[in-house]
């Protein structure tokens, strides 16, 4: 059995480069077959708010990798509830579809059931 | 979960590092890989990644009275002969490169040399797949 990898997401997808750096080690497990899941937690679910405009601060479009999470065999997806509320987010508006909403607790939970964890 | 003991049984560790070259968690990094391999454990892979890259560079420059953890690192990895790996394209977009990437996109100057190796990060997941444990450092 391989081992799962959790990755946890927590930056904003315009403060640099790291929330697609994040989500390249993401797609790169799900090439290689992995089980492999991603958390959106704290700045991270901002990742997931719809209708971006990466133009206008002269970035690329995240969007696109968030998409191609499913083709590369990425289906583990969560999202922080409190982290969402806090920010304003809703989690029936968000730009992936069959993203998981947790508590605090059934993250605990979540972390637990990885065998290693990556927090960028 | 139930408390490891690491001084029981060999362990094989894996070693993610993504802080700069002047970050406190880049310096623990170095310790406890030190630590580990003091204790008689096998660090499987060490792997840059973010601005992890910058300890890897050999063109930073630090003041006489001040700790060189770049030379450290590599002093560390020669010494160990352990698998050291920068990923290419964080290393890219950081301008740290090796002579054969600086070749490739024609700039003046290569930062990166041996005993570290550009590559990818397939390189990350077998390392993780190979550990017992992931240590990450430098993380948010």
């Amino acid at each position: 059995m391989p081992k799962s990898l959790l990755l946890i997401s927590r930056q904003a997808p315009w403060s640099g480069p790291s929330a697609r750096e994040a989500l390249d080690i993401v797609l790169a497990g799900g090439a290689f077959d992995l089980p492999i899941g991603l958390l959106f937690l704290d700045d991270g679910v901002l990742q997931l708010l719809a209708a971006q405009d990466a133009r206008a601060v002269q970035q690329k479009d995240l969007s696109a990798n968030l998409q191609a999470l499913p083709l590369f065999g990425v289906e583990q997806l969560f999202v922080c509830a409190d982290s969402a509320a806090e920010r304003g987010v809703a989690p029936d508006t968000l730009a992936l579809d069959d993203v998981n909403v947790l508590d605090a607790a059934q993250i605990a939970a979540l972390i637990d059931r990885y065998d290693q964890v990556i927090t960028l | 979960m139930a408390a490891v003991s690491l001084t029981g049984s060999v362990m094989k560790f894996a070693i993610a590092l993504f802080s700069a070259a002047h970050a406190p968690s880049s310096r623990r990094a170095l310790l406890f890989a030190q630590a580990a391999l003091a204790g008689g454990h096998e660090i499987v892979r060490l792997f840059f990644y973010q601005d992890g890259v910058y300890n890897a560079g050999a063109s930073i420059v630090t003041p006489q009275d001040e700790q060189d953890l770049p030379r450290e690192w590599r002093t560390f990895v020669s010494d160990h002969q352990l698998d050291g790996v920068v990923c290419i394209a964080a290393a890219l977009r950081r301008g740290v490169l090796n002579d054969e990437e600086a070749q490739r996109y024609q700039r003046s100057a290569a930062s990166v040399e041996a005993p570290w190796a550009l590559s990818g990060l397939g390189q990350l997941h077998d390392a993780i797949q190979d550990a017992d444990r992931l240590i990450c450092f430098g993380g948010a």
